[in-house]
């Protein structure tokens, strides 16, 4: 009996529910799955692990040879706060270190100015000057560890620092290894946190492709990130079709610089989403692995099959977390964090459980990084490469995750690739309207969230947040005032001079910032030479 | 009658720096879909530009929208300009990320409302209703 028989003659007559049978990102899907949805040529479309197209997982032995990496995101208060954390989840056995940077970093203000008022410190870890970064890292060895560092329009500067503490440790640059955001395409689309227009933007990040290749080469120098674009509303074929088209978009960018796709392609990384829906999200894995080998191979030529491989970091995902009876988002972020796993990524965040009230307590972020270690030594699964593979109804999803990402690829590409696909608001308009769309689901009852919209219970909250005591803020501007009057002005100045130089005529701007933060130029001053030579982005407000 | 049956117009607003606006733009839709006259500030607004915004545009309330735990500093701060500039009787409510003992000094600070994560926009929707009236021309 065909599938198709089996629907019609036995299915019809079975009993159910009178839901839409959906994903949560609206995907309809089938009853069943079966052989008949994989078509003729399947084996060689999945193929084997560490093979291409690498659906089945970059590395041949995955988890066997080596278990994913625990990497707690990490950032309040002040450098001297978050270095305490960092050692805290170090002792705990978390094996990479994942910075979270305050909203005036992250956007390229110091502490003093006024538009860092009341969000110093707050949303992650306040870095005005290298005096903060060296701080942050005080008795940590960075040829030890490896640092994720989330930055994007500053994330230049902020490399430079981490250099620079490098430098002063004796550690050479060809030691350190790391991670850098440093996606500002889905800043854009998404996170919408910017400084200059997109084409200046996609330059820096070039620059600093350009640089890590020749001078860091154990560095990752962007993290094409999906991440961002689910948590602003898109589904999962968006957050899959746009994550690419950005990755697209840079290897275009670094190719036409006359940088060589062989050399850069292997320090690409990326950065998933892990939402709610557990086959949607194993799907999403899968299938942007083997697109990624594909547009590197054929897209752009790409020989070296590392250039192929999709390695990346995952996050289970914030938005799907509620206020409401807290204690479920422990079995929410378990179960987006097995997709993760059973979905092959290389790096793994958890969310603590209390994220929707405010930044993580310590006893939550412990019990995040548990739910990691339980899966990893308890449940098995780390066991087996790929356990998933070859069901069909895993293998049907990816298919069709992959085919419906590549439509909107070509749409991408049919406006001119993605830099004018921003300019003209596409995936912006695309992902609110997806995020809109989900609210009157969730207003209307067909989509259900536990303890929101169905199973409500009268609560209290649980009383232990963490809380940044607004005194940082004054002590964090304090501190960059003092810098600013004692240190060597006439360096700085001149050190600061020398990047917007290089701005202007188009020079690699990192060598030129690695001297300038040295000299105790501060993020916002950078910033600010940026905004001078770049101009500022100003947010379309699209509806 | 007749004084009442202009409609609510509202700024949705984005003060300081982080970028988390899906939440403010599926209130400004929602409230658009409700019949109201919607206006939204975009991203990185400063309290003085909201303000500025808010009686330039003559507009009856202003729901603002904060994720990185600054609305104790910029929802006051909103309230302040507002009132100097002769705004004060603009209503004000916000939502984002606001821990539950956060709540009463906003609350005293003039904020009129705070919708926290899990809010269903017609919860919004019949709030304005209920509590936004025109201002008087």
């Amino acid at each position: 009996m065909t599938k198709r028989e089996w629907i019609e003659r036995v299915y019809r007559r079975a009993e159910e529910r009178p839901v839409r049978f959906s994903t949560v990102s609206d995907m309809e899907v089938d009853p069943l799955y079966t052989a008949d949805d994989l078509g003729p040529d399947a084996a060689a479309r999945i193929g084997l692990p560490g093979d291409f197209p690498y659906t089945r997982g970059v590395y041949p032995s995955m988890y066997r040879g080596r278990l994913w990496t625990m990497r707690q995101f990490a950032g309040f208060g002040t450098a001297e706060d978050t270095n305490a954390r960092f050692r805290f989840l170090l002792a705990q056995g978390q094996t990479g270190l994942s910075t979270a940077f305050d909203m005036p970093t992250l956007m390229g203000y110091d502490a003093d100015h006024p538009r860092a008022q009341g969000e110093v410190g707050r949303e992650g870890v306040a870095v005005s000057s290298l005096v903060d970064m060296r701080a942050l890292f005080h008795g940590i060895r960075l040829d030890q560890v490896t640092t994720s560092m989330t930055v994007n329009c500053t994330a230049s500067i902020l490399l430079a620092m981490y250099l620079a503490v490098a430098e002063e440790q004796g550690v050479p640059w060809t030691a350190v290894g790391g991670t850098i955001q440093n996606d500002m395409l889905k800043e854009f689309i998404a996170q919408k946190e910017w400084i200059c227009p997109p084409e200046p933007s996609l330059r820096i990040v070039v620059d600093m492709i350009a640089f890590c290749t020749e001078h860091v080469p154990r560095w990752h120098p962007v993290s094409i990130s999906g991440y961002h674009i689910r948590e602003a509303g898109s589904t999962a074929v968006q957050e899959l079709a746009f994550t690419l088209a950005d990755g697209i978009a840079y290897v275009e960018a670094a190719v036409a610089r006359g940088l060589d796709v062989d050399r850069f392609g292997p320090r690409l990384s990326f950065f998933w989403n892990l939402h709610n829906d557990f086959l949607e999200e194993v799907a999403k894995l899968r299938a942007a692995r083997r697109m990624w080998a594909h547009v590197m191979r054929d897209r752009f030529g790409a020989t070296n099959p590392r250039a192929m491989q999709l390695r990346t970091h995952a996050q289970t995902a914030g938005a799907s977390l509620t206020a409401q009876q807290p204690l479920n988002n422990v079995v929410r972020v378990a179960v987006q964090a097995l997709a993760g796993v059973l979905g092959g990524v290389q790096s793994l965040h958890t969310n603590s459980l209390d994220e929707t009230l405010a930044l993580p307590s310590e006893q939550a972020v412990m019990v995040a990084l548990r739910t990691q270690q339980i899966l990893a030594e308890e449940s098995g699964v780390a066991n087996v490469v790929d356990p998933l593979g070859g069901s069909w109804a895993i293998e049907a999803l990816t298919d069709r995750l992959e085919r419906e990402a590549n439509a909107y690829i070509a749409r991408i590409d049919g406006l001119g690739g993605m830099v004018r696909a921003i300019e003209l608001g596409y995936p912006q308009k695309e992902i609110a309207e997806a995020a809109y769309v989900y609210q009157q689901q969730l207003d209307r009852g067909e989509k259900v969230v536990v303890g929101v919209n169905r199973y409500q219970v009268p609560e209290e909250r649980p009383p232990e947040l963490l809380r940044v005591p607004l005194e940082v803020e004054a002590r964090q501007a304090d501190r960059v005032r003092r810098l600013k009057r004692e240190r060597d002005g006439t360096a700085a100045c001149a050190a600061l001079g020398r990047v917007r130089a290089a701005a202007a005529s188009g020079e690699n701007l990192m060598p030129p910032l690695v001297q300038a933060v040295k000299a105790l130029c501060t993020v916002g001053e950078i910033a600010d030479a940026f905004r001078d030579v770049f101009g500022v982005y100003r947010d379309p407000a699209w509806l | 009658m007749a004084v009442s049956a202009r409609r609510l117009r509202i700024l949705v607003a984005k003060p300081g720096l982080d970028g988390h606006d899906r939440g403010a733009k599926i209130i400004a839709r929602a409230l658009r879909d409700a019949g109201f006259e919607v206006i939204y500030t975009g991203l990185h607004q400063t309290p003085a530009m909201i303000a500025e915004a808010a009686v330039q545009e003559d507009v009856d309330a202003v729901g603002l929208s904060v994720l990185s735990g600054a609305h104790g500093t910029l929802f006051p701060a909103v309230l302040d300009e507002l009132r100097s500039r002769g705004g004060g009787n603009v209503v004000v409510f916000g939502g984002g990320i606001v821990p539950d003992e956060d709540r009463p000094a906003l609350l005293a600070a003039g904020v009129a409302a705070i919708f926290t994560p899990g809010t269903s926009t017609r919860e919004i929707v019949d709030w304005v209703r209920a509590n936004v009236r025109p201002r008087a021309a």
